[in-house]
C-alpha cells in the first residue's frame, strides 16, 4: 500500500492488485464494484448532509441570523436529525395519482446525479470513470433528472405540481444548450472531452486565465446557465414557493421528498465540479507558466484540497445568487436564454475558434 | 360562475381545432403569498390569468356586530385586530370619532404624540411590507432585513404601552399613559439609524434589474379605475389619485407638519412600490418635525366612566398604512353604539385585483397582490 495524498494512482492500483491476487477475476471485479459503490453512496450522503447544513448557515449569515444552533455544536447535527425525521415520516401518495410514476420519479431524480458523480475527477488517480467522452457523459446523464421532475409533476395529480414541472421542463431543456455550448468553448482549446486530459492541459495555468476573453465570457454564461439548470434561485421557477407552494414536489413527503432535496444538492456539487474542472483546472494546483518556484509551492498543497477548495468557492457563489436576487418570471427566463445567452454563446464559440486557430491564447 | 363541464360536454373540446383549455386553481385559503386566509379562484389559460375571483370570509369575526354590545372604550380594543399592522391608527380613528361626537377638544400634547406614533406605525407597516414584497418575488433575504429594522420600532412601542403588535395606546379623550422618558431619544436614534438603512432597501430591491423587470408595467391600474373601485392609500396614489386623508382632511397634528403627498401616475407595481418607499421618507420627515416639539400638558382629557354619544351619526376617516379607514357610528344615546361600520382600505383595494391582474401571469399576480399590501383580517373584519 503506497498511499500518498498527492497521487492516488499507486494506492488505487495496489488495492486492485491485492483484490486480483487474492480472488478469482469475477469476484475481484464484483468486490471492486461494491467497494466503489459503498464509497460513493457514503460520499453522496455526507455531501448532501453537509451541503444542506452549509446552505442553511450561509443563508443565515446573509440574512443576519444564526441558522441552526440547537442540535450539536453550532447545529452541526441538525441535518442528521432532519434526515432521521424524514425517514420515519409517512410517505403519502395522493388519491388518483399515478402511483408507479409517482414513485419512479423520485428515483430517477436521485439516480441521475449519482451516476454523473462517477465521472468527476476528485484528485490525481481518484477517478472512477475516465473515458474519452467524460464531459459529454456528465452533461448527458445529469440532464436525465428533468425526466424525473416532469414525471413528478405529471403523476402528482396536482395543478401546482404540473405548472412547476412544465416550467422546469422548458427551463432545463433551454439552459442545457447554454451549458453545453459554454463548455464546448473550452473544449475547442483542449481538443478532448476526456476529463483527465482537460485537467492535464491546464498544467501551466487554468483555462479561465489562459483562454483569453472568450473563456471569461464562457465562464459567466456557464455559471448563469448552470444555476438555471439546477433549478436554484433566482431561477427556481419549478419550486417558486411564493407562487406554486412547492412546485413539482408539493405532494412528496418523507424520504421521497428527501430524494428531491438531496438531488438538488448533488446537482449543485456536479455543476461546481464541472465548472472547476473545465475552467479552474480541477485538482490541478495554480501554476503560472514556467515560474518553477511558485509552481512548486503550489504543488505542496494536495490536489484534493485544491479540488474541494475550488468547488466550495463555486458553490458559495451559487448560494450567494440564491440569497440575493429575486426570482425571474418564466417568460423573462426563456427570453434571457434564447435572445441573449444563446446568441452570445454562439458568437463566443466562434471567437474562441479564432483564438485557438491563431494561437492567441496563452 | 358556471364551470364548463369538460368531462361530459364533448362540444367544448374540438379535436380538429387545437385550442388551449382553461382550468381553475384555488390559490389559498392556505397559500404562502396570500398572506393569510384569502382564497383566490384563478381561471388560467396555461400560465396566463383570465380571471381572478377573491373569496372572502375565512377570518370574519363579526367585529362590527361585537361593537354593538360594547362600550365606546371597549370598541377601541377591537379595532387593532382588524389591520394589525396599523393598529394605532385604527384605534385613533375610533377615538377621533367618539371625541367628535362628544365635541371634546383633546390636548395639543395628545395630538402630537398620536401623530408621531401614527407615523412610527406606518413606518413599521411599510418595513414589513417591503420585506414581504421581496419574499413574494423570491428574495427571502429582504424579509429578514425588513424585520430587523421593524424590531426597533416595536421596541419603542413596547416601552411606550407594553404591546408590540396590537397596541392599545389610544383611549377616547387622549392616551392611556404618558410617553416613556426614553421615547423621544429612542425615536430620534431610530430615525438616524433608518435614514442610513433605507438606501440599503433601494440597493437590494429597487435598483435590481430582475426586480424592476418583474414590477414595471405589471398590474396596471388606471386613475379612473382606482377612483371607481375606491382604491386608496399608496395603491391609489400610485395611480395618480390624490387621496391622502392626512392632506385632504387633516386630523390630529397633520395640519401643522410639512410633508409631501406622494403621487405617481404610472399605476403599475413599481409605482406602488416606489410610493411606499417614498412614504417612508415622508414619515421620517413628519416625526423629525414633531419629536422635539411635543407640547407640555395633560396626556388625557377627563371623560365620564360611561360614554354616551348624543343621538346621531358620526363619521371619521384616517389614513392607515393601507389607505383610508372610515369609522361610521350610529348612536341612539346609549352606552354602546346602535350600529358601527368600518370602511376598511384592504377590502376596496382587493376589489381592484381582478382588473389589475387579468392578462398577466401567475407570477405577476403574486407581485400585484404584494404591492396591494393586503392584511386579510382588515378585509374580513
Amino acid at each position: 500500500m503506497n498511499f500518498s495524498i498527492y497521487d492516488f494512482t499507486g494506492f488505487v492500483s495496489s488495492v486492485d492488485l491485492w483484490l486480483r491476487s487474492n480472488f478469482p477475476p469475477l469476484v475481484a471485479d464484483l468486490t471492486g464494484f461494491v467497494i466503489i459503490a459503498i464509497c460513493f453512496l457514503t460520499f453522496v450522503t455526507l455531501l448532501g448532509l453537509s451541503l444542506v447544513y452549509i446552505e442553511r448557515k450561509v443563508c443565515a449569515f446573509f440574512q443576519q441570523r444564526l441558522g441552526p444552533m440547537r442540535v450539536g455544536f453550532w447545529g452541526t447535527a441538525q441535518t442528521i436529525a432532519d434526515i432521521i425525521k424524514l425517514i420515519f415520516k409517512e410517505p403519502l401518495i395522493t388519491k388518483n395519482s399515478d402511483k408507479f410514476l409517482f414513485n419512479l420519479a423520485a428515483f430517477i431524480v436521485i439516480v441521475a446525479p449519482i451516476m454523473a458523480i462517477a465521472a468527476v475527477p476528485f484528485a490525481k488517480g481518484l477517478h472512477v470513470l475516465d473515458f474519452d467522452i467524460g464531459l459529454f457523459f456528465i452533461t448527458a446523464i445529469s440532464s436525465i433528472g428533468v425526466t424525473g421532475i416532469l414525471l413528478a409533476g405529471w403523476s402528482s395529480n396536482n395543478k401546482y405540481s404540473l405548472i412547476g414541472a412544465m416550467r422546469s421542463g422548458a427551463q432545463i431543456v433551454s439552459y442545457e444548450l447554454s451549458v453545453v455550448l459554454s463548455l464546448l468553448t473550452i473544449i475547442v482549446l483542449t481538443g478532448s472531452l476526456q476529463l483527465s486530459v482537460i485537467i492535464e492541459s491546464q498544467r501551466d495555468g487554468w483555462w479561465i486565465f489562459k483562454g483569453n476573453i472568450p473563456a471569461v465570457i464562457a465562464f459567466f454564461i456557464f455559471i448563469i446557465a448552470s444555476t438555471a439548470e439546477s433549478n436554484r434561485g433566482p431561477f427556481d421557477m419549478a419550486e417558486a414557493e411564493s407562487e406554486l407552494t412547492a412546485g413539482f414536489h408539493t405532494e412528496y413527503s418523507g424520504i421521497k421528498f428527501a430524494f428531491f432535496f438531496l438531488a438538488e444538492y448533488i446537482n449543485l456539487f456536479i455543476i461546481a465540479a464541472v465548472g472547476a474542472t473545465v475552467f479552474f483546472g480541477g485538482w490541478m494546483p495554480l501554476h503560472i507558466g514556467n515560474f518553477e518556484f511558485f509552481n512548486n509551492v503550489m504543488d505542496f498543497i494536495p490536489p484534493i484540497v485544491w479540488f474541494f477548495g475550488k468547488i466550495s468557492m463555486l458553490i458559495f457563489l451559487i448560494m450567494w445568487f440564491k440569497w440575493t436576487f429575486p426570482r425571474l418570471r418564466i417568460d423573462q427566463l426563456l427570453t434571457l436564454e434564447w435572445k441573449y445567452l444563446l446568441p452570445i454563446n454562439l458568437i463566443n464559440l466562434l471567437l474562441m475558434s479564432l483564438v485557438a486557430l491563431n494561437g492567441w491564447h496563452f | 360562475m358556471t364551470i364548463p363541464d369538460y368531462k361530459n360536454d364533448l362540444t367544448i373540446i374540438d379535436e380538429s381545432k387545437p385550442e388551449t383549455q382553461e382550468y381553475f386553481i384555488n390559490m389559498g385559503p392556505q397559500h404562502p403569498s396570500t398572506h393569510g386566509v384569502l382564497r383566490l379562484l384563478l381561471t388560467l389559460d396555461g400560465e396566463n390569468l383570465k380571471k381572478v375571483e377573491p373569496h372572502l370570509g375565512f377570518i370574519h369575526r363579526s367585529i362590527e356586530k361585537m361593537c354593538e354590545k360594547d362600550s365606546y372604550q371597549q370598541i377601541v380594543h377591537l379595532t387593532d385586530r382588524m389591520d394589525y399592522l396599523s393598529c394605532h391608527i385604527n384605534n385613533e380613528a375610533v377615538c377621533l370619532c367618539v371625541e367628535a361626537g362628544l365635541q371634546m377638544e383633546v390636548p395639543e400634547r395628545v395630538k402630537v404624540i398620536r401623530t408621531i406614533v401614527d407615523e412610527l406605525n406606518r413606518l413599521s407597516s411599510h418595513q414589513l411590507w417591503w420585506g414581504v414584497m421581496g419574499m413574494d418575488l423570491g428574495a427571502i433575504t429582504t424579509f429578514l432585513y425588513g424585520f430587523r429594522d421593524r424590531e426597533l420600532i416595536t421596541d419603542i412601542f413596547e416601552e411606550t404601552c407594553g404591546a408590540r403588535l396590537t397596541m392599545n395606546y389610544n383611549v377616547p379623550g387622549g392616551l392611556m399613559f404618558d410617553i416613556h422618558p426614553n421615547f423621544q431619544k429612542r425615536t430620534k436614534d431610530f430615525i438616524t439609524y433608518f435614514r442610513k438603512k433605507l438606501p440599503e432597501y433601494d440597493d437590494l430591491l429597487s435598483n435590481n434589474i430582475i426586480f424592476t423587470e418583474r414590477t414595471k408595467g405589471i398590474g396596471y391600474l388606471s386613475k379612473e379605475d382606482a377612483i371607481s373601485f375606491g382604491v386608496t392609500g399608496p395603491t391609489g396614489r400610485a395611480s395618480g389619485f390624490a387621496c391622502d386623508v392626512r392632506k385632504r382632511f387633516p386630523y390630529s397634528a397633520y395640519d401643522r407638519v410639512d410633508f409631501k403627498e406622494i403621487i405617481y401616475t404610472e399605476g403599475d407595481c413599481f409605482a406602488r412600490y416606489k410610493a411606499r418607499i417614498d412614504e417612508m421618507w415622508e414619515s421620517m420627515k413628519i416625526i423629525e418635525q414633531l419629536i422635539d416639539n411635543i407640547p407640555e400638558g395633560e396626556y388625557k382629557e377627563k371623560t365620564k366612566a360611561v360614554i354616551k354619544l348624543p343621538e346621531g351619526e358620526y363619521y371619521q376617516r384616517v389614513e392607515t398604512a393601507r389607505g383610508e379607514l372610515g369609522v361610521y357610528i350610529v348612536s341612539d344615546n346609549k352606552k354602546s353604539p346602535y350600529r358601527v361600520k368600518f370602511r376598511s382600505p384592504g377590502f376596496s383595494n382587493l376589489s381592484a385585483l381582478d382588473t389589475m391582474a387579468r392578462g398577466n401571469k401567475i407570477a405577476d399576480l403574486v407581485a400585484t397582490m404584494s404591492t396591494l399590501d393586503l392584511v386579510i383580517p382588515d378585509i374580513d373584519r
